[in-house]
């Protein structure tokens, strides 16, 4: 079945505007349409994690060449090698691509649905949630790593129902509502994580620290599957209601009156958001601003005029994967925890976004 | 009469109040009604429940026999639009985008973008004459251009019925009669309208059928330049006034009395 793509220009009708890809089978059974410009910028930040993942893999104390990978990858590696690779880097790498994605989309669809740029998981509470999780497993429970991970997803899990209960019941606050309870919470839970790791024996209050500043260091397969699975999984299941997300931008009465199930797509998109920055913190602790800042990027970047969730990944990856390489690369042996990074990195980027003066 | 759109014995609240106790009303095919009345007499209140943004407690609203609530929501969304009082509009969309997001009821998944959703969307440019605003940001129209794009995002919905929810509200004097004069070609092209407005005189100007409400019940319907008398307007606003013939359409223009007389009785009314 041959399938032409029709580039369309300006000067065709009114409702073929420049910079826009249609793509129709014959008969219209199938019939796509996209701006090319997110799109190209999807594709970039894709690419970019090439040399990006390069990096990761391939720079470290342990010496290992492009050959090596090869030698890996085809299984004809040096034992040692192939541990260092199979075992800490490729892990590492995965976590950052899976934990960047799973934050940039989760952020791309709280900023959507609560129309507010700083309306992302690390802002409302959910991330720091997660945090009271583990924290609450580390030093009460004493429990094992899978432990602490299923406690950061259930704590992120509750800290949402919370703030939905609080903002959404009765009447249409809308966005705000959430943003405001979810900053109350998230300093709530903050404080509730400092009492506990004051309250607690030095050894096990170490190890809390470690996981509250957030890091991608020593992430073995266990830790990051759960989080792979998690994108791989809702992040179709999100591009399913992404239309219905993009028409309640334009309020829930239109939204409602073209038919949108508004009800069924806020809790579908919610409930994905909600999970997905739960596993992303429960893989590698509470990384900052990369749900903040990621879709905004992008968004500007692309010049997007709805929520776009493919870009959001890409630029959630990209940013997590650089930031971690940076991290490794500090000069001075100043080596940090990503977390740190990307606390800095999104710092600027706050002062960036609140300095253009608009 | 025929009537696609009715209402049978509906009772309309919100968290509890109720705003309308029981309620009839049939939507005259091809008509352009509009519906009038005091603040909060509940005329925006009906309009949702018309168009099931407001599911009644009791009684029905029915589409073609139908009741609203047994449809598929994009198949009502097929037959009848609604211009909600507000639109959210995201920073920098262009007016194109804009209009193609009326187009949702049309869609699917894989059915995003058929020539069908493009000559729906050049029609509504064309009809609201905005097809020279296309590539605009819509943040950089005026009121007037922003309120005929998004008549041309509800038109792009292509159906028979339109209802608007005070589509001249904060729009200066010509950008109100710019409106209402494409409302008018709107309703001639053979949609049914129904509108509700606040300035009882520009209803008696373009309706061909007019809703008195107050307190959350139909006072009377009907062609305005029989309706409209100064007994009426003192019932439906408790406002005392003097009907002329407006010299330029001939159609009732009513003119509030000088001084505190003119709402004496609103005056003892709350008192």
């Amino acid at each position: 079945m041959s399938a032409p793509v029709q580039t369309e220009t300006r000067d065709a009708a009114a409702s073929r505007p420049a910079g826009v890809t249609v793509w129709r089978t014959p008969g219209e059974r199938i019939a796509l349409r996209w701006r090319r410009r997110p799109a190209i910028v999807a594709s970039v930040l894709l690419l970019l994690l090439i040399p990006l993942g390069l990096g990761v893999l391939l720079t470290g104390t342990f010496q290992i060449g492009l050959g090596d990978l090869w030698a890996a990858a085809t299984g004809t590696a040096e034992p040692s090698i192939a541990r260092v690779l199979g075992l800490i880097r490729a892990p590492r790498l995965v976590a950052g691509i899976a934990v960047g994605a799973a934050l940039g989309v989760s952020g791309a669809v709280f900023q959507s649905i609560t129309r507010n740029p700083l309306g992302s998981p690390d802002i409302i509470g959910f991330v720091t949630g997660a945090a009271t999780g583990a924290i609450v497993a580390i030093l009460v429970f004493e429990a094992p790593p899978w432990g602490v991970s299923a406690a950061a997803v259930l704590g992120g899990v509750l800290t949402a129902l919370l703030v939905g209960a609080l903002s959404l019941g009765g009447g249409s606050g809308g966005g705000y509502r959430i943003v405001l309870v979810g900053i109350g919470a998230g300093a709530l839970l903050g404080a509730v994580n400092d009492l506990l790791m004051t309250h607690s024996q030095r050894d096990e209050a170490l190890a809390a620290q470690m996981w509250l500043v957030g890091t991608l260091n020593a992430r073995g397969w266990s830790e990051v599957l759960p989080t792979l699975i998690a994108v791989v999984v809702l992040l179709p299941v999100l591009l399913g209601v992404r239309h219905g997300l993009a028409v309640l931008e334009l309020g829930e009465d239109q939204a409602r009156q073209v038919g949108v199930p508004v009800g069924a797509v806020r809790l579908i998109a919610l409930a994905v958001a909600v999970a997905l920055a739960a596993f992303a913190t429960a893989t590698a602790g509470p990384i900052a601003f990369v749900a903040l800042a990621a879709p905004q990027l992008v968004t500007r970047i692309g010049k997007a005029t709805s929520v776009s969730l493919v870009g959001s990944a890409a630029m959630g990856a990209a940013l997590l994967v650089a930031a971690d390489l940076v991290s490794q690369h500090l000069p001075l042996n100043l080596s940090a925890p990503v977390g740190l990074v990307t606390g800095v990195l999104g710092g600027v980027y706050l002062l960036w976004l609140l300095g253009r003066g608009r | 009469m025929d009537a696609r759109l009715t209402a049978q014995g509906i009772r309309l609240a919100y968290e509890g109040r109720i705003v309308v106790p029981e309620l009839s009303i049939e939507i005259p095919d091809g008509g352009f009604t509009v519906i009038v009345g005091p603040n909060a007499c509940g005329k925006s209140t009906l309009l949702r429940a018309l168009s099931r943004l407001l599911a009644p407690q009791a009684g029905t609203v029915a589409l073609d026999g139908a009741p609203l609530s047994s449809l598929r929501s994009k198949e009502v969304a097929r037959q009848l639009a609604l211009l909600p009082q507000q639109v959210a509009t995201p920073d920098g969309i262009a007016v194109t985008d804009l209009v193609a997001r009326g187009r949702f009821p049309h869609q699917r998944l894989l059915r995003q973008w058929t020539s069908a959703d493009a000559e729906a969307v050049d029609e509504a440019l064309r009809v609201t004459g905005t097809t020279d605003l296309a590539d605009r940001h819509i943040d950089e129209l005026s009121g007037g251009q922003r309120q005929r794009v998004l008549l041309a995002m509800t038109l792009a919905q292509e159906t028979g019925i339109l209802l608007l929810d005070e589509p001249t509200t904060f729009l200066d004097m010509a950008h109100q009669v710019e409106v209402l004069e494409l409302c008018r070609r709107l309703h001639r092209q053979g949609r049914t309208i129904v509108a509700v407005l606040h300035d009882v005189n520009q209803a008696c100007r373009y309706a061909s059928h007019l809703v008195a409400m107050r307190d959350g019940e139909v006072i009377a319907t009907g062609d305005p330049s029989e309706l409209v008398t100064p007994a009426l307007i003192e019932r439906v606003f408790g406002l005392a006034t003097h009907v002329i013939d407006d010299p330029v359409t001939g159609t009732p223009l009513v003119v509030p009395l000088a001084g505190w007389a003119a709402v004496s009785s609103r005056a003892e009314e709350t008192a």
